[in-house]
């Protein structure tokens, strides 16, 4: 019988062949916790004697989400983070080394790999044909250790997308659109398999913003096959023999299938406070917003492609002088190429304040909070409220060209009478 | 796990982890107890001051959305829930409080109100709501969850086992 992408994965892992629905004990191949998740998962393993790592060499702790530390507390939980690392062997993505799951996906990530994350974008490994999944402190601490978790194997929704996206059109308007069809629990506990021309055409940056954002449907996972361009990413990173090609069978089996027209699909945009929110660009609710903040980053819009379509509708031009814009480089991989071609000198003086790589204001940390009544709109997953550090702030969620153009204007904007 | 009994407090559809355990509260992870005292501030902010141990979160629709934070569930938890009830709710949020053994119940809580008398009775699977005289069921846990629950989350679980044991 024909299998998803999720059930040829884990059937490879566990030796059989599996069929949704099952429960299954699996190896890991990859796991990651970051510095919100990660001093638990080590206390977790302290409290029954468990302080140590199966595969350290492929076990990371990202140093991302506050970083560099704006205050002490944090700083003393990336000091916990450190010295687990010393202890087993495990790496450190440090201070400006980047989000975590774009360097996982840069460094360590193979086609066909079980990821797990303490981190609920850990579906962004799904790009890559990879199975990726975020879970909590505890789940990922037991698999850090053990080098092994218990699944069950989800049913899969298949999304075949046609057709070209209009200019100014991208990724990231398809998955809000998907989205904001389906519900923001429109998958829960699913596996997305996005697949067809569009997917196919698309390059790895896109791809990683719509596995990125499968957790936002409540999937488990959002899986895409890996084919030439897979390789060529994989080759970029110096990881070319990582590469193998994974399709889901010809006869797999799907809960469900959507079709969608890539042609029809419209800058979208997701309005406070839940992602499923959305609204094209062109209906009345996006006349005159005012916009006070404008945020161009982190793991879902924060690749090199993201910061390129923002230098090209910004380039010569300043921001508008109500809005502030807030610019971070997804890894230093990224800032250094942005960097050296020029693309974040244009940035820069179009009047961004440019950010160390890593989570930036997405968490509501620090770099970035919002004041009482502001309204932000990112290049982000997510739009909750309270998420960006005030329950009484509003968060826009859209592609960095939709960024680009809200910066420009001081309110949301059309990018398609924008861009270049 | 015997049979829980406390007080209902409602809440609405897709409330999310950022409800529950802010980010601007994210440098009081390493101090759940402190982090505990302003659980589900955002979504109600007299809760944690005004709960008594042994009572309910109800939720409505995808309770507990979002980011894969165990210190949700875990200062639900600390602050004496015992038990969260919702219609639905998501993934990792629901893998979560398993993995704390913090009951999380699936049931209509469309016929619970806000101060309604519940009783849990995990074993049996139902909730007695006193105020309004019904019952309601819930499905049973797959077997590897009942167990890790039993046990009080997956850390004692595996210090007890040393390994998954899915029969």
């Amino acid at each position: 019988m024909g299998k998803t992408l999720a059930e040829k994965i884990i059937s490879e892992h566990v030796g059989r062949e599996v069929v949704a629905g099952e429960i299954v004990v699996t190896p890991v191949d990859v796991c990651l916790v970051q510095d919100g998740t990660g001093p638990l998962a080590i206390n977790q393993l302290r409290k029954i004697n468990l302080e140590k790592a199966a595969n350290p060499q492929q076990t990371v702790l990202f140093i991302d989400h506050a970083s560099p530390s704006p205050r002490k507390e944090l700083a003393n939980d990336h000091i916990t983070l450190r010295q687990f690392a010393r202890k087993t062997g495990c790496y450190v993505s440090e201070v400006g080394d980047g989000v975590c799951h774009q360097v996982i996906n840069e460094s360590f990530v193979r086609p066909g790999d079980i990821v797990i994350g303490a981190d609920s974008h850990t579906c962004t490994a799904g790009a890559l044909g990879a199975l990726g999944t975020g879970m909590g402190s505890t789940d990922v601490a037991i698999g850090i250790a053990l080098g092994k978790t218990w699944l069950r194997v989800p049913e899969s929704y298949r999304f075949v997308v046609h057709g070209r996206f209009q200019p100014g059109v991208y990724a990231k308007d398809l998955i809000l659109h998907i989205i904001g069809m389906i519900g923001a629990d429109g998958a829960t506990y699913k596996s997305m398999e996005f697949g067809g021309e569009t997917i196919e055409n698309m390059e790895m940056s896109e791809r990683l913003t719509m596995s990125n954002m499968a957790v936002e449907a409540g999937a488990k996972c959002g899986i895409i096959f890996s084919d030439e361009k897979t390789r060529e990413f994989l080759l970029k990173h110096g990881r070319g023999k990582s590469y193998r090609e994974l399709w889901a069978d010809e006869d797999a089996t799907y809960e469900r299938s959507f079709e969608i027209d890539a042609s029809k699909i419209l800058p979208t945009i997701s309005f406070p406070h839940t992602v499923d929110n959305t609204r094209t660009i062109e209906h009345k609710d996006c006349q005159d917003v005012k916009i006070d903040q404008v945020v161009i980053g982190t793991c879902t819009n924060g690749r090199l492609e993201d910061l390129r379509i923002a230098a090209q509708i910004l380039e010569g031009k300043k921001k508008h002088p109500d809005t502030r814009l807030i610019v971070v480089p997804a890894s230093r991989k990224v800032y250094q190429e942005a960097l050296e071609e020029g693309t974040l000198s244009i940035l820069n003086q179009a009047g961004a304040s440019i950010q160390s790589p890593g989570c930036g204001p997405c968490v509501g940390i620090h770099q970035g909070v919002l004041g009482d009544g502001e309204a932000c709109l990112s290049t982000q997953n997510r739009n909750f409220k309270g998420r960006m550090g005030n329950p009484n702030g509003f968060i826009y969620l859209a592609s960095p060209a939709t960024a680009a153009a809200a910066a420009l204007e001081g309110k949301i904007a059309d990018p398609r009478e924008v861009i270049g | 796990m015997t049979a829980m009994r406390g007080k209902a407090w409602k809440f609405g559809d897709n409330i999310s982890t950022d409800h529950i355990a802010p980010g601007r509260l994210f440098h009081l992870r390493s101090n759940l107890p402190e982090l505990a005292k302003h659980v589900l501030e955002d979504a109600r902010s007299e809760f944690a001051s005004s709960m008594a141990p042994g009572d309910f979160v109800v939720g409505g629709g995808n309770f507990g959305l979002g980011s894969s934070r165990e210190h949700a569930p875990t200062i639900i938890k600390i602050a004496g829930v015992s038990a969260v009830l919702a219609k639905s709710f998501a993934r990792i949020f629901f893998r979560n409080c398993i993995n704390v053994g913090l009951p999380a119940i699936i049931c209509d809580t469309d016929k619970i109100d806000e101060g309604d008398e519940l009783e849990v009775d995990l074993l049996k699977g139902k909730v007695i709501n006193h105020t309004k005289n019904i019952e309601l069921s819930f499905p049973p846990l797959p077997p590897v969850m009942t167990k890790i629950l039993q046990e009080g989350g997956l850390a004692n679980y595996i210090h007890k086992y040393g390994d998954f044991k899915l029969k």
